[in-house]
């Protein structure tokens, strides 16, 4: 993708689909700076080093916040570094892993591949939003995950974690074989699979049960 | 009656940190005017930096400054630097720029302009073994602290034997021999003769190796990503050559390991130094793109091997070279490769020579099971391979073959404290029904054939002499100083509870102090090579041993009566004269002093643990003690793994259906946490077996399968639906606790099993290479060779 392309790509409001087609037309560089994702794969240096920080609110974990976002920040970027919001993890910075998965409107989405411009007017939950923001109580997932004893190092757990969270509402019944194929787009390099299988099972029958 | 604590299932005490996003992994800790720190990787895999302009980097709005590899530490001979100017792979970091944000920095990187002299390199280390083949370095390819470097190259003749396909008989720097191969070879019923090539690859933690570190003063904060803590804090210390009392190390959670960051990593050193210089606190965020570079990868070998059996199946001579891909700072799996191969399959008669050839390609590090993952998964196949020649059931071939109580192996002839493989793979047999699924193996549904196969792998699980150290404080609980790390084993909080059980301790009542040197840690091990359950429930038990002799000694003393009399339980102490809670007894022991509340210490702790248990002395009971419990022999633990596949023979995909791993691991801690293990390293076994690939281009020396998608470890829909696991759980006689590590010995078992059955689904055919992608897979299939058979790299 060659500048004037990506300049373009700017303007078109960077679709997903865009964006992630630009992310990997970078791949062959040796360069660190081509595989950062604040935008840099998209943007010739000159540019972004141009490119302004614009005001806006977000909406996340049902609270209002300001911040200041550049156009082509991505959404963990965001949550991570300006708004404090450090559960969401990055493991690959490029939709291979899923550590940082969160939800948009109630829809699980990598937090690396999208914009943070993106997301205005729309409710994002992360990792830190889960636990009842006046008890404290955990949620259903992090209750079973509790009771399993479920991940080893956990860095992986966030993002698995709000994944179960989308799917117990998708498919409150799901059988083992359904949970396994809606939880394939998170990496577990600890290889915790069995437990983490079986902490989404207890997660879906505890929350059929209240 | 206090709870019990060993063999019960309790979750860790850090899990709810980490599921609420709480726990602080290196890169979620923030510090005021932190900046922002990006490398510059190098673009070739072999060269020397002539110059660097950086002028128009610096000038750039928000960049702060620049680490040059002159302003770092560094050594001669083969021993990396974390910046250097003489890159030695393609990715190794040239340089640090600084600035306010990620991107102001990655931004200035791209602004420096470098010119770099390209120099002759090599990534397959037989080529550099040819006579006229290039070398990593300038100077050789082989490097001794006592002689520095020399060449060393195989002959025409060598070659000319490789190339015609059979085994050479060069000269290797390593080399043993045990009992007389050349004349059991000539006794053997059967003698098989292999090339197997086993890849490269890389480590890949889900967290990579980013780190922050600031100063104050003189002391220096580092919040660091890594598997140990105490040591860490030490090599750390080692590193930048400051006093170690100077360094508050921050580790309190790691995003796994897996061997690449056992003490730390490299790179650590980076933001320590740029901080000092720039006089800020430095961020280095280490991509997933960059961690393929500098994290760190399991060597590869290229093999030639010669088994011999006898007629009854039991092999009775091996003669095996390993040529090893040691990129260019070496590793020792090669050796320890040798040595499982003599422990695994009891020959006798040995004959073992290794190499270990420096190469361009990302530095090499223990990943679990170092060196004995590699070779069980090369050679199971072929010890099936043999049972089918001698018409013998496999798993019989394994059972006959493993050691018994009174194995000695390797050129020092090693003993081991207990081994119980030959029960592993008995429970294995019957958990699995092998003789149901024996009937299954070659079925064929459509174009889908089944195979099953048996991988049996043992690894070093344990070490001894290290120290432990506790403190019941006045609010009766008692605190465990743990100096290991916090890399998702769990044995963080595992390895304390025997300590616990024996003060009759509820487990809601043991505080586990880790993560923070401010706290205190005891000397401990690097938490590697499954050391950790064996050496810390030793050092624990120790600590607490002494403990309880101090309660008994304080309580005597208020109550009257023989100390000896009075029993702990539930936080109570009882006896002739009373009953009093530990609560009082560490106020007592604080006003006593002395030995009591640490005021006086052991003569025989390590000198690192006293400025840790000077830190603490005064505030409660204290323990701490040096495991001195001795033992005799190795300290080994086995997994016998046991797999059904699939493989479709249209499109080489072999699907996973089962898989049963059984260890013998001795005395079971935490049943659900030891389950995890033997399935996650089994898992990791499978990734290294079928999907791992390891691809450079012969050309460039620049490396292709550089991600997670080109390189893929095991994902949820590639391990097996059913799982299953069990363990022996006989305790080792030499242990007070009988407790023996287990991250280690589930990989080789995965991988072989996985090796054995798709040789089993191809009708014995063993492909002699991994990983068994679909594309070689095919290849062999349709009789079509795709590469030259000992080539290295290419997937
Ligand atoms: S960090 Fe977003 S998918 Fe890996
Ligand atoms: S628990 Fe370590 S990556 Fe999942």
């Amino acid at each position: 993708m060659d500048q004037a392309e990506s300049m373009g790509v700017l303007e078109e409001k960077y679709t997903r689909r865009t964006f992630i087609k630009g992310v990997i037309a970078t791949g062959a560089t040796a360069s660190s700076a081509g595989h950062l994702f604040r935008g840099s794969p998209l943007l010739g240096a000159a540019t972004y080093q141009t490119a302004t920080e614009r005001l806006i609110t977000l909406n996340v974990n049902g609270q209002e916040r300001r911040v200041d976002v550049l156009p082509h920040e991505t959404l963990a970027m965001t949550l991570r570094y300006k708004l404090g919001l450090t559960g969401t993890k990055l493991g690959c910075d490029r939709a291979e892993c899923g550590a940082c998965t969160l939800l948009v409107d109630g829809v699980a989405q990598y937090g690396c591949s999208m914009l943070t411009h993106q997301v205005r007017g729309r409710a994002v939950t992360t990792i830190e939003g889960l636990e009842d923001p006046d008890t404290g109580e955990l949620s259903v997932v992090q209750q079973a995950v509790m009771e399993e004893g479920a991940f080893q190092c956990a860095f992986c757990a966030p993002g698995f974690i709000m994944a179960m969270t989308e799917m117990i509402e998708v498919n409150p019944n799901p059988t083992r074989e359904e949970a396994r194929h809606a939880l394939s787009g998170n990496l577990c390099r600890c290889a915790d699979y069995d437990k983490i299988l079986t902490c989404a099972m207890r997660a879906a029958e505890l929350a059929r049960s209240v | 009656m206090a709870e019990k604590l060993v063999g019960t299932d309790i979750a860790p005490p850090d899990l709810h940190a980490k599921i609420t996003g709480r726990a602080k992994y290196a890169e979620d800790f923030r510090a005021p005017g932190m900046v922002f720190a990006k490398l510059l990787l190098s673009p070739m895999p072999h060269a020397r930096v002539r110059n660097v302009d950086a002028s128009r980097a610096l000038a750039m709005d928000g960049v702060i400054g620049i680490l040059r590899a002159s302003e770092v530490p560094s050594r001669e001979g083969p021993r990396e630097a974390c910046l250097t100017d003489t890159p030695r792979y393609e990715g190794e970091p040239i340089l640090a720029v600084a600035a306010v944000d990620e991107e102001t920095a990655a931004a200035a990187i791209e602004a420096i302009e470098i010119d770099f002299e390209p120099l002759p390199f090599v990534v397959d280390p037989l080529d550099s073994l040819r006579p006229d083949g290039p070398n990593a370095y300038v100077d050789g390819n082989q490097f001794s602290g006592q002689d520095g470097w020399s060449d060393l190259k195989w002959t025409d003749s060598d070659f000319a034997t490789i190339d015609g396909g059979g085994m050479p008989n060069p000269s290797c720097p390593v080399e043993w021999t045990k009992g007389d191969p050349e004349s059991a070879f000539a006794e053997s019923a059967l003698v098989l003769e292999e090339t197997i090539v086993h890849q490269s690859l890389s480590h890949h933690p889900m967290e990579p190796r980013s780190n922050m570190a600031y100063w104050e003063g003189e002391t220096l904060h580092a919040f660091v990503s890594t598997q140990s803590s105490q040591q860490t804090k030490f090599a750390l210390a080692g590193a930048l050559q400051i006093d170690p009392e100077n360094i508050n190390l921050v580790s309190e959670y790691c995003g796994g390991g897996f061997g690449s960051k056992i003490a730390g990593t490299t790179v650590m050193q980076i933001p320590a130094l740029f901080s000092r210089k720039i006089d800020r606190p430095v961020m280095l965020r280490i991509t997933r793109y960059e961690e393929n570079y500098v994290g760190r990868a399991r060597p590869g070998f290229q093999s030639w091997l010669k088994m011999g059996f006898l007629e009854n199946g039991k092999c009775n001579a091996i003669d095996l070279i390993i040529v090893q891909e040691s990129g260019p700072y070496g590793a020792g799996d090669f050796n320890t490769a040798g040595m499982i191969a003599d422990l695994t399959y009891t020959p006798q008669n040995m004959h073992f020579r290794g190499v270990s050839m420096y190469t361009n390609t990302p530095p090499k590090a223990a990943q679990r099971g170092p060196g004995g993952a590699q070779i069980i998964s090369m050679m199971e196949p072929i010890l099936e391979k043999a049972a089918r020649e001698l018409g013998i059931d496999r798993f019989e071939m394994h059972r006959l073959n493993a050691p018994g109580a009174d194995v000695e192996f390797g050129p020092r002839n090693a003993t081991l404290t207990s081994v119980h493989a030959v029960e592993a793979l008995e429970q294995g047999r019957e958990m699995f029904d092998w003789d149901a699924k024996l009937a299954m193996s070659g079925q064929r549904n459509g174009s889908k054939v089944t195979g099953i196969g048996i991988g049996l792998s043992p690894y070093t699980a344990g070490s001894r002499g290290r120290d432990g150290m506790m403190l019941i404080r006045p609010d009766g609980k008692l605190y465990v100083h743990q100096g290991i790390g916090n890399l998702g084993t769990h044995s963080i909080a595992d390895t304390a509870r025997p300590a616990a059980e024996l003060l009759g301790y509820d487990w809601e009542d043991v505080e586990i102090v880790w993560g923070n040197s401010a706290r205190a840690y005891p000397r401990s091990t690097v938490q590697a090579g499954s050391q950790t359950t064996t050496a810390h429930t030793r050092a624990n038990h120790a600590a607490a041993s002494d403990a309880l002799r101090k309660i008994r000694a304080v309580a005597a003393a208020a109550m009257g009566g023989s100390p000896s009399a009075y029993r702990v339980d539930s936080g109570r102490v009882r006896g002739p004269g009373g009953t009093m809670t530990l609560a009082r007894i560490a106020e007592r022991a604080i006003a006593m002093g002395g030995e009591y509340s640490g005021m006086v210490l052991p003569e025989d702790i390590h000198a690192q643990t006293v400025p840790a248990a000077q830190m603490l002395a005064g505030e409660g009971l204290m323990g701490i003690a040096r495991d001195n419990y001795g033992g005799e022999g190795n300290i080994y633990s086995w997994v016998a793994g046991f797999a059904m596949v699939e493989l479709d023979e249209e499109t080489g995909v072999v699907e996973l259906k089962e898989y049963v791993g059984i260890t013998d691991c001795g005395t079971v801690i935490h049943p659900r946490s030891l389950g995890a293990q033997v399935f996650g390293g089994s898992i990791q076994g499978m990734g290294m077996a079928m999907t791992q690939r390891w691809v450079f281009d012969p050309k460039w020396g620049v490396p292709f399968a550089n991600r997670l998608y080109t390189a893929r470890p095991p994902g949820f829909l590639d391990i097996p639906s059913d799982l299953k696991w069990g363990a022996v759980n006989i305790p080792d006689p030499q242990d007070p606790v009988g407790a023996k590590g287990i991250g280690e010995p589930p990989v080789g078992a995965g991988a072989a099993a996985l090796t054995c059955a798709v040789a089993d689904a191809m009708g014995g055919r063993c492909l002699c290479r991994t990983p068994l992608t679909p594309d070689i897979i095919l290849a062999e299939l349709e009789g079509r060779p795709i590469h030259g058979r000992l080539d290295q790299h290419v997937g």
